[in-house]
């Protein structure tokens, strides 16, 4: 179908600020991209699957900019033993950055290895992104693919020693980036990857994850802190038999965010949990859209996506689950669920289930609710003041979403950022 | 320690009246009882004294220790020593009862001027009390009266009041759905802070708690007001021969 003019009007304004970076090894998958995208058209507001969410900052020639927030606050993620690699602004920090040396471990920036005449990545890069185009575009993440500027390629043989963590800081207010990693992890193989930070005042950001048989991939990401910063991201993850996948995602703060989770359960018996924790404050805007696709036999997928909204914040879910005919043994589960605190702020969910399997177990449910006032009262008849009565009965709300991180180092880390974010809410 | 006067209540929002001046002086050390048929206002009273949403008090006054507890919010009128043990206790999914209680002892205390209490004093103190009341640590570590019996729950208001210590303790209906070993133990609990400088408001329907907590004046609450007071007798009074008889002579 041909694209209507003002779609390609905002398409091609938007291209003509950019340039294809060279490439040896991926220029290939790099030109697809830019056919695939030139094919669909950057996303508009009457697209059907931006209804609640309005890309126009997203897609524009120009990030609109967006203060750096300079309050001290303790890192994310401080206490963990982990392999730093460090962006600003979207530019790649030696400095900053630990040695990329990881037992059973192979780090290497997309800049360097596309310098070469062939890499591994080949077949990856930008490949379980197209996969991920349908049934639904996803321009942005085509976008991403054919003009990032940067992004970390991941080889994992082995158990990895240590997390990774990517860590995005932002200096220029003007900023806007573009990164795309590649995460393939082979049989049996086994890595924590950690995401923190604000990046840019405009990030767009796509992670595609091939998790072999037997392997495990765990994602804990924080998304901050910069109240301005705009962000759209895509994970695109396949997954082999037996494999496991785990993403976890607090969002504190920023004006707009679309975080995509696209996931395919390819081989018998494999698990994928997706969640999401995130506190808004007003004109914060966070959208989670999640499809995930069932084609195998015997595997579990969780979505479990839970929002905090005050002062006007609007929370967005569109979650999927595709069960394909044959998949049979299935186990989908979904749950979305906001807690506003006032009447201004507003949850807006599109949860969906298509299933062509007979013997499946699939159930979602959503929900919209406010403080418990009872609960409030029994706190404080107790002593407890109505902020960290109020702040009590937050954190439990997203406990069952924070439960889906394993490691209970990185849990404590969510928890406690979360515990500093409502305190300052409430220090104003 | 806790002057009620003249304390004229109603629901916020609809006109209807819940308390129709209420008098009632309860002097420190002393244990006071209120019996009365059902939603005669006994529930209403505690509520309203400890600061529950929903009621408007359209006359009177309530003071603890001279202050006036009806300006106060909830929690400070619990800082200055006021404690209800609720007739239904709140369940609140994903607040574990260890967490709330450190954080309710601790809040009270800095609303005080006293030191926190540090997580290895707090462990100790709890667990002696805890066992006490035979609260396991299971039961601890659950969230707060999530799936507790209403035994359990109970007993778990019990083990909050001796957590806080307060000077104030309102008990609204602690006794109902306790077996008859439970009911000892919640009154060994009570008994066991009875000193002094506490006082206790203890709402029953029945004769067998004040067996065990004896307390120095029985009040006969019906439709808002307190129709009757008198001692331990009274008590005895109502289970043998229901209200009729006490209303009658009310009226
Ligand atoms: N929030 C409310 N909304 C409507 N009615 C109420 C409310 N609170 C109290 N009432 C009414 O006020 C009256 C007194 O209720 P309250 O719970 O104080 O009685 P009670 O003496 O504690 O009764 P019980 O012995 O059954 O516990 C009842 O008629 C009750 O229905
Ligand atoms: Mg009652």
């Amino acid at each position: 179908m041909a694209l209507t003019q003002p779609k390609l009007d905002a398409t091609e304004a938007r291209l003509a600020g950019l340039t294809l970076p060279e490439s040896r090894a991926l220029a290939s998958n790099r030109a697809e991209a830019l056919t695939r995208l030139r094919a669909m058209g950057l996303p508009g507001r009457r697209d059907e699957y931006w209804k609640y969410t309005r890309p126009d900052t997203l897609v524009a020639p120009e990030a609109a900019p967006a203060a750096v927030f300079d309050t001290y606050e303790t890192p994310v993620f401080g206490e963990v033993d982990r392999v730093k690699i460090v962006f600003v602004d979207g530019v790649y920090d030696a400095e900053a950055s630990d040695n990329l040396d990881l037992a059973g471990v192979s780090i290497e920036r997309l800049a360097d290895a596309e310098g070469h005449d062939i890499h591994w990545s080949k077949d990856l890069y930008g490949v379980l992104e197209a996969r991920g185009q349908d049934p639904v575009d996803r321009p942005l993440a085509a976008l991403n693919t054919a003009f990032a500027t940067d992004g970390v390629l991941i080889h994992v043989t082995g158990k990895a020693a240590k997390p990774v963590s990517l860590i995005y800081l932002h200096a220029d207010a003007n900023s806007d980036a573009i990164l795309h990693h590649v995460v393939r992890l082979d049989a049996g193989a086994d890595l924590t990857l950690l995401e923190n930070g604000p990046a840019a005042a405009r990030f767009n950001k796509v992670l595609e994850v091939d998790v072999a048989d037997g392997a495990a991939f765990h994602h804990v990401r924080a998304q901050g802190r910069d109240h301005e910063r705009r962000a759209a991201t895509h994970i695109f993850a396949r997954l082999g038999a037996e494999s496991v996948f785990k993403s976890f995602t607090l969002t504190a703060n920023g004006v707009l965010t679309r975080n995509e989770c696209v996931l395919e359960l390819t081989g018998d018996n494999a698990v994928a949990h997706v969640a999401g924790a995130c506190v808004g404050d007003g004109d914060f805007h966070h959208d989670d859209t999640v499809f995930i696709t069932h084609d195998a036999l015997n595997c579990e997928s969780r979505q479990v996506f839970k929002k905090v909204l005050r002062n006007g914040a609007t929370g967005v879910f569109q979650g999927k689950i595709l069960v394909k005919a044959g998949a049979q043994k299935t186990d989908g589960y979904q749950i979305s669920q906001s807690l506003l605190l006032d009447g201004d702020s507003q949850f807006l969910a599109k949860p969906e289930l298509e299933i062509y399997a007979d013997d499946v177990v699939c159930s979602h449910g959503s929900t919209s609710g406010a403080i418990d006032e009872e609960g409030l009262f029994y706190l404080r008849s107790r002593g407890i003041e109505e902020g960290p009565a109020t702040d009590l009965l937050t954190l439990a709300f997203l406990a069952e979403a924070i439960e889906e991180i394993e490691d209970e180092t990185l849990a404590a880390e969510i928890l406690a950022r979360l515990e500093a974010w409502l305190a300052r809410r409430r220090a104003g | 320690m806790l002057e009620i006067k003249n304390l004229h209540v109603k629901l916020e929002e609809e006109d209807k009246r819940i308390l129709k001046g209420v008098d009632l002086s309860i002097e420190p050390g002393s244990v006071h009882a209120i019996m009365g048929p059902n939603g005669s206002g006994k529930s209403t009273l505690s509520y309203v004294l400890s600061g529950r949403d929903g009621y408007e008090v359209t006359e009177g006054a309530a003071t603890l220790d001279g202050h006036d507890l009806l300006e106060l919010e909830p929690e400070e009128r619990a800082a200055l020593g006021l404690f209800l043990a609720f007739q239904y206790p709140v369940e609140i999914p994903g607040v574990g009862n260890m967490t709330f209680l450190r954080t309710a002892v601790n809040s009270q205390r800095k609303a005080r001027g006293e030191e926190e209490l540090s997580a290895a004093d707090f462990l100790k103190l709890i667990r002696a009390k805890a066992k006490a009341l035979k609260i396991d640590a299971d039961m601890l570590k659950r969230p707060v009266n999530v799936g507790f019996s209403g035994g359990e729950k109970k007993r778990n208001e019990i083990l909050q009041m001796a957590m806080l210590e307060p000077k104030m303790c309102v008990l609204d209906e602690t006794d109902s759905g306790l077996d008859v070993d439970a009911m000892k133990l919640v009154a060994e609990g009570v008994n066991a802070l009875r000193s002094q400088g506490r006082s206790f408001l203890v709402i029953t329907h029945y004769q067998r708690l004040l067996d065990h907590i004896k307390p120095d004046v029985v009040h006969i609450m019906a439709d808002g007001r307190i129709v009757k007071s008198g001692g331990p007798e009274l008590a005895l009074e109502v289970e043998h021969n229901g209200y009729a008889d006490i209303l009658a002579e009310a009226v």
